[in-house]
């Protein structure tokens, strides 16, 4: 077959284009620009991620021993491999080059860096030493690279974490799980030597509300159920009333609420209750619990237990409230674990900023009051959901900015350089961007050093600008 | 169709030189719980993915060893199902209605994976997690009369049509329904995700 290709048809890059830059290049970044790259012929998109690697919390974020969930990898990879799709790792946007200066290259800029931020408990000895945030001790056994030196104790034999999402049940089973299991995943090699000296065995995982209220899912508790070597210890009182509830409940808090009902109030078979006395590893929900105080050991200096408040319930379902009796309750315990939500920062002044949600202020993803300026992602709509709320939210953001183009809302007729001059920027300040290739180097490197040890990657300590130089040396 | 010839014959070649799983034999994937998304990474052919495919050998819970001889980077588009030329019981005819209503009838085999078929023809059907039950991308809803007939959702496919926004009581994950004969004239409908599909505003009622 002959293919006629009629003369006059402008090719990519010449000049007329549309340029989109994406800054983040989690899910929500890359998902942004698979549909515009889908809808429009023209588009170029160019991808900035502050780290020297990408792909965000699907690396960083989640579990070790969920593999599958990292599958969607592949599907940012072949967006990235995309003749009008660049990446740039190492360029952090805020310092190395300014929104503003992004939205004079560019015809739309979309904001998808997340949240790096955490929630605080506002409560006394919240920065003792035993004291870690939940995104910071997953990113420690995930080897994002901010988080390497954080050191866990794991020397005390109870860990509290507070929250009860799904980010709270891995930092449990990461805690729990036998090392046979750990040993085989991509958690890091010091992570894995760190949990073989744990003498953890027991984790309490406390919510202020009560097992209706939990925000974890079904599937995460079920893992927990059936971790080898570990038994629930649930407090039955906590599920008063819960039983009658359930017929009410719509079906995904239904499964979830039966599963936690069965787990806590039903008598095992032989088999099982055998299984668990056997267990030498315990884990169980606290409900109607609020941080107070993280307790000292004075000559120490560090955690020693926590002191909880007790509440009662007012109201029932998603809206129902804590609210204190008065009563308190110490538990004993050497390591608290904050899991009560990340949260986005501004990282420009310029941005309209929702401080109390911690999002930027936007319409289905246009920034407000700020032509041209997108938003996708966590930084859209919150810190809360998985990779699928994700991609329903960066398409969302996607149709409108193509919306713009095609309606002549955006003007991209104006010629705009794009990533050559941010190239020059960069250069003249010293930083050297990572290209997808050279991600590709550091990939081929990390499967080639977890073949060598049974796991399906070893992941390479890589830091910023300097740690870049070090890795390329490779 | 000489091509699809030369496609199903190294198909064949790689099958027999090893350098592919021969996923027919296994019963994880005859009974659909193929976890590691091997077979389902034939069926969908994409093959930057011989490493790939090494990665979800090793991440798999059951071991097995596939001496890799040739990379045939770019030139196997594997096709699902019977590797011969079209036999008319083989065919079941389906109709994807998109997310704009628009009805698209294909024409599929015994054995394709609903997921993978829409990809191949264009339909907007993510798979983010590659057919291994840890996401909600790629669900659909199935219409009445056919939905009676598809084989009981395992309990690890429920859990995750549960963190799917809007749920149905037909609702299923498409990557687990493999067509059969049965399944002929079935309609699967993708849900209306996104809030600003719809230029005049409409925003449909969560069900």
């Amino acid at each position: 077959m002959i293919e006629i290709i009629s003369s006059g048809v402008l090719s990519p890059g010449e000049g007329c284009s549309p340029k989109v830059c994406i800054v983040g290049s989690g899910p929500a970044g890359f998902y942004t620009a698979q549909q515009l790259i889908k809808a429009r012929q023209d588009v170029e998109v160019d991808i900035y991620e502050r780290l020297p690697v990408p792909f965000g919390l699907v690396r960083f974020g989640v579990a070790p021993d969920h593999p599958e969930v990292k599958n969607v990898i592949n599907t940012f990879t072949q967006t990235a491999r995309q003749s009008r799709c660049s990446f740039y790792g190492n360029v952090d946007v805020g310092t190395d080059v300014s929104v503003e200066e992004l939205r004079q290259a560019y015809h739309a800029v979309v904001l998808s860096y997340g949240a790096e931020g955490n929630r605080t408990m506002g409560v006394p000895g919240e920065d003792l030493a035993g004291v870690h945030a939940a995104k910071d001790f997953v990113g420690w056994y995930n080897g994002l690279p901010s988080c390497r030196q954080l050191r866990p104790d794991l020397s005390s034999e109870t860990a509290v974490i507070l929250g009860q999402g799904n980010v709270a049940l891995d930092v449990a089973r990461v805690l729990l799980s036998p090392l046979d299991i750990l040993k085989m995943t991509d958690i890091t090699q010091p992570a894995l030597e760190a949990l073989a000296e744990s003498q953890v065995r027991r984790v309490l995982i406390v919510g202020r509300r009560g097992p209706v209220q939990v925000a974890c899912t079904v599937k995460e508790v079920r893992e927990m159920v059936n971790l080898p070597n570990a038994r629930p210890e649930m407090v039955g009182a906590d599920f008063e009333g819960v039983a009658e509830a359930l017929k009410d409940l719509p079906r995904p808090r239904k499964r979830l609420t039966e599963l936690m009902l069965k787990t806590a109030l039903e008598v095992p078979g032989e088999k099982e209750q055998q299984r668990r006395s056997e267990a030498s590893h315990a884990w169980g929900f606290r409900f109607f619990r609020s941080p107070v105080e993280i307790l000292a050991d004075p000559e120490r200096s560090r955690t020693a237990g926590i002191r909880l408040a007790v509440n009662r319930l007012e109201g029932s379902g998603e809206g129902a409230r804590a609210v204190l009796t008065g009563e308190v309750e110490d538990v004993t315990c050497g390591l608290v674990i904050s899991s009560i939500g990340y949260k986005s920062l501004p990282i420009d002044p310029s941005l309209p900023f929702d401080s109390r949600k911690a999002i930027v202020l936007n319409n289905m993803g246009r920034v407000q009051r700020a032509a041209g300026l997108y938003c996708s992602g966590w930084l859209k709509t919150g810190p809360t959901g998985v990779i699928a709320t994700t991609m329903n939210n960066s398409f969302d953001t996607a149709r409108s900015l193509v919306e713009d183009m095609d309606l002549g809302t955006l003007d991209v007729s104006v010629v705009k350089p794009g990533s050559q001059s941010v190239a020059a920027l960069l250069e003249k300040r010293g930083v050297k961007p990572v290209t997808f290739s050279d991600w590709e180097k550091i990939d081929r490197v990390e499967l080639s050093r977890g073949e060598a040890v049974g796991k399906p990657r070893e992941k390479l300590s890589v830091t910023d600008h300097n740690g870049h130089r070090q890795e390329m040396a490779l | 169709m000489a091509a699809a010839a030369v496609r199903s014959s190294m198909g064949l070649t790689l099958r027999l030189s090893r350098a592919l799983p021969d996923c027919s034999n296994c019963p994880f994937h005859r009974s659909n719980g193929c976890v590691s998304g091997v077979s389902n990474l034939q069926r969908r052919g994409s093959f930057d993915s011989f490493r790939t495919i090494n990665r979800h050998l090793q991440t798999s819970k059951e071991t097995l060893t596939v001496p890799l001889l040739f990379v045939f980077k770019g030139l196997y588009h594997g096709e699902e199902g019977r590797s011969n030329a079209e036999d008319p019981d083989d065919v079941v005819n389906v109709v994807y209605v998109d997310r704009s209503g628009q009805r698209i009838p294909v024409k599929a085999k015994v054995g394709d994976n609903v997921m993978y078929l829409a990809q191949r023809h264009g339909i907007e059907l993510e798979g983010s997690c590659e057919a291994s039950l840890a996401c909600s991308t790629c669900h659909v809803y199935v219409n009445s009369s056919h939905f009676d007939k598809l084989a009981e959702p395992d309990e690890r496919e429920d859990d995750m049509l549960d963190m799917a926004p809007m749920l149905q009581e037909n609702s299923r994950l498409g990557c687990q329904i493999i067509l059969k004969p049965e399944l002929e004239g079935i309609e699967l409908t993708l849900p209306k995700v996104t809030r600003n599909f719809y230029v005049d505003g409409h925003v449909p009622k969560p069900h």
